[in-house]
């Protein structure tokens, strides 16, 4: 067994560190507070590659492997929790699913710009009916000549409705399977469709810097080629762009944990009280003692994930497993880390207040807590 | 034009270093490396200058295997070529031992600029750029704010900083410069970046490859030898200056200064 990186991870690793101290860190906490979703930050993330990491030079995508991916979101999440979703988002969700289930004509059309940062896409898939279970899809896809007709909506939906979005993929219901299920088609939507509007989703307790939004299909009519791989093939390209998509947020997870592990360690190594520093006190230093020991196993299940998804293996299980336990780890880390912060962690001066709320979404988002247990309890056929 | 880069690692400034128990080095068990600030500037005016001139930045560096990460950052960051001299005989080397194996490499490169910085911010010497431009025979202009180089390429211009003004030299080239910090702001290594670095050339030398004796270097050609390493003090607490009004403050204030600090 070899558990080292390549010296390609590490010096990203420490680029991407460097760049999220400097440039994202200064301002996170301000656009946290007017909720507000930042050009200039995404600008100079696309500057430094973090759009389309994945994909193959061909499409302009950096061509690295998976685990660059994950190390560069977990860093970005280590500062701040919505730039980290702006990037898992738009890689697992928008360029994803376009990357490895468009046809060429699509790839050609919509990926360059989206690795490059100018454009966003987002994925469609949670409705106001049908969110954990999202196979009972809403939304309608009826075939009318030459065109799609779109009716239906969606909610929830990250960059949905940022001034870059190109687009959004939306999973619907094109018809009716022999077993009497619902068959699920992804259809590509760009913005500015007839019949397409997307409303930005306010007053949210976490990734207040991540755009989210409303998407309503009102006889919204798109070409017939705007069908993204076959007819019905919707519901297998879900849960393969969720298994992604789940490494994605468990990296935010992991990266969530360790900057509130990093902020709690030194401030409790500064903090004086009863003349000590209160690090020292053994309470305090066996809950970092079990941060950094929950931290490790995080990283160990996710990097083993995503080297199985780089060697070619099946990753649904450990995918779901590593989502649930990073986004459990950072849950306990920032409870952890707010208490060794006292007073000072619930006022919004000391980033550890926003990670506490950030948090939140991790064990909800892309696979509740529970979706990710019932998807463990069936592989390993416990049900 | 080319440009050569002489780039060394040094601990992360949030590394506690610690002295070890032969009281003449650091322990180095749990340091994290990163390339040494002042040479990354170093690095940035290089690629400044390429992208405005063109030509080849070549990045140089001298010490153990691990710098070769700080070389290829360098690369991912957009130099063309990545040197290192890998070779136990150069540990324990001073700043003129530095600069022998830098001249060594560099005697058979084509260059117009060579570019160190300042200081290592770990011995904070400040030599190696000196030695260098003494054993090449060229001018030096150390501690540089701002460059210019003239549009034909012959000369360059820096600008330094002095008490209370700025100091403008003019040498021709080839020319070696040290940077100060500000004279840019380094850019990061970025993704593309640091996928392209993957193919660039890096050669790894050692000291048979570049004719030069042992003896010259290391420990034997060292003309210094470090007797002992002692953390700083433990700072004391502050004080607050005592007083009613600001002008009772401030001869309060001019009393200590005089009285107890003895600075006055
Ligand atoms: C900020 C944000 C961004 C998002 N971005 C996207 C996006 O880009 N694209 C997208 O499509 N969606 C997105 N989502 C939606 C997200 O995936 C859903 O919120 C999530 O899947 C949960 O669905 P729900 O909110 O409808 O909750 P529900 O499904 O109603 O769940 C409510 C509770 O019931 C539990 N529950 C439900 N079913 C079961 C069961 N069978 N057994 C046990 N417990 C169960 C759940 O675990 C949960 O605790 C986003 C959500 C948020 C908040
Ligand atoms: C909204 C709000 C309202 C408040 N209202 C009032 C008020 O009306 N009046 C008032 O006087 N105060 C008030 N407080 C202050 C509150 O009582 C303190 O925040 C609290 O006592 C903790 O002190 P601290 O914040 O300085 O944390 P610290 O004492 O610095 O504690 C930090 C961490 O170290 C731990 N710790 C400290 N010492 C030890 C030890 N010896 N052994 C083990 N662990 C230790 C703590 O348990 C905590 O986890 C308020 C605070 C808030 C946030």
């Amino acid at each position: 067994m070899d558990f080292s990186l390549s010296m390609e991870h590490d010096i990203l690793r420490k680029s991407v560190r460097d760049f999220a101290e400097k440039e994202i860190k200064p301002v996170a906490r301000d656009l946290d507070e007017r909720e507000e979703f930042s050009y200039d930050t995404m600008n100079a993330m696309a500057g430094l590659g973090l759009f389309g990491m994945f994909v193959s030079e061909e499409y302009e995508g950096q061509g690295m492997d998976y685990m660059s991916y994950i190390i560069a979101t977990e860093e970005i999440a280590r500062v701040d929790g919505s730039h980290a979703a702006t990037i898992a988002a738009a890689n697992s969700l928008g360029i994803g699913p376009l990357y490895y289930y468009g046809n060429e004509a699509q790839k050609r059309k919509y990926l360059p710009k989206a690795c490059r940062g100018e454009t966003l896409w987002a994925f469609g898939l949670t409705e106001p009916n049908a969110g954990s279970d999202a196979g009972n899809t809403q939304t309608t896809a009826v075939l009318d000549g030459d065109e799609w007709v779109i009716n239906g909506s969606k909610i929830f939906i990250t960059n949905g409705t940022t001034d870059i979005t190109a687009g959004v993929i939306v999973l619907s219901r094109s018809g009716t399977r022999e077993d009497g299920r619902p068959e699920l088609t992804s259809v590509i939507v760009e913005r500015g469709t007839p019949g397409f509007e997307a409303r930005t989703m306010h007053g949210k307790l976490m990734w207040r810097a991540s755009d989210t939004s409303e998407l309503y299909f009102d006889d919204c009519r798109v070409p017939k080629e705007n069908l993204l791989g076959p007819i019905g093939h919707g519901f297998h390209q879900m849960l393969g762009t969720l298994d992604g998509g789940r490494l994605s947020l468990a990296a935010m997870g992991l990266g969530g944990a360790q900057g509130a592990f990093d902020m709690a360690l030194k401030y409790s190594q500064e903090r004086i009280q009863f003349g000590k520093p209160i690090s020292t006190f053994q309470v305090n230093a066996f809950k970092l003692a079990d941060m950094a020991t929950e931290i490790e196993c995080a990283r160990l299940l996710l990097y083993k994930a995503c080297w199985m998804r780089d060697n070619e293996q099946p990753i649904g299980k450990l995918a779901a497993m590593a989502k649930l336990y990073c986004s459990e780890v950072m849950g306990r880390c920032v409870d952890h880390a707010v208490q060794l912060h006292g007073g000072y962690g619930l006022m919004k001066e000391y980033d550890v207040e926003r990670f506490y709320r950030d948090h939140k979404l991790l064990e909800i988002g892309e696979g509740t807590s529970e979706v990710q247990r019932i998807v463990i309890s069936r592989l390993i056929e416990a049900v | 034009m080319n440009f050569l880069v002489c780039l060394k690692q040094v601990p992360d400034t949030e590394t506690q270093i610690k002295v070890a128990p032969d009281g003449m080095s650091i322990v180095t068990d749990n340091i994290k490396w990163v390339m040494n600030p002042y040479d990354e500037y170093a690095v940035e005016e290089a690629l400044r200058l390429k992208e405005k001139f063109g030509g080849d930045v070549t990045i140089i560096g001298v010490g153990p295997k691990r710098l070769t990460e700080s070389i290829r950052t360098a690369l991912a960051m957009g130099a063309d070529k990545g040197i290192l001299v890998d070779d136990p005989s150069v540990t324990g080397s001073d700043s003129l031992g530095t600069a022998r194996v830098l001249a060594a490499v560099i005697k058979d490169l084509d260059y117009d600029i060579i570019l160190c910085g300042k200081q290592g911010v770990d011995d904070d010497y400040g030599l190696v750029g000196s030695g260098l431009a003494e054993l090449l025979d060229i001018p030096q202009i150390s501690i540089v704010l701002k460059l210019e180089v003239s549009e034909d390429g012959s000369s360059v211009k820096a600008h330094r900083e002095v008490e209370g003004g700025t100091l403008v030299i003019e040498a021709s080239l080839p020319a070696l410069i040290t940077a100060q910090k500000g004279l840019n702001e380094p850019r990061y290594a970025s993704l593309p970046g640091i996928m392209k670095a993957k193919k660039k050339p890096f050669d790894v030398k050692t000291l048979a490859d570049l004719d030069l004796d042992a003896s010259e270097v290391g420990e034997s050609g060292a003309k210094i030898k470090i007797m002992q390493i002692t953390p700083p003090k433990e700072r004391e607490a502050g004080k607050i200056v005592e007083g009613e009004t600001p002008q009772e403050k401030a001869a309060n204030l001019a009393r200590l200064l005089h009285e107890e600090a003895k600075l006055i």
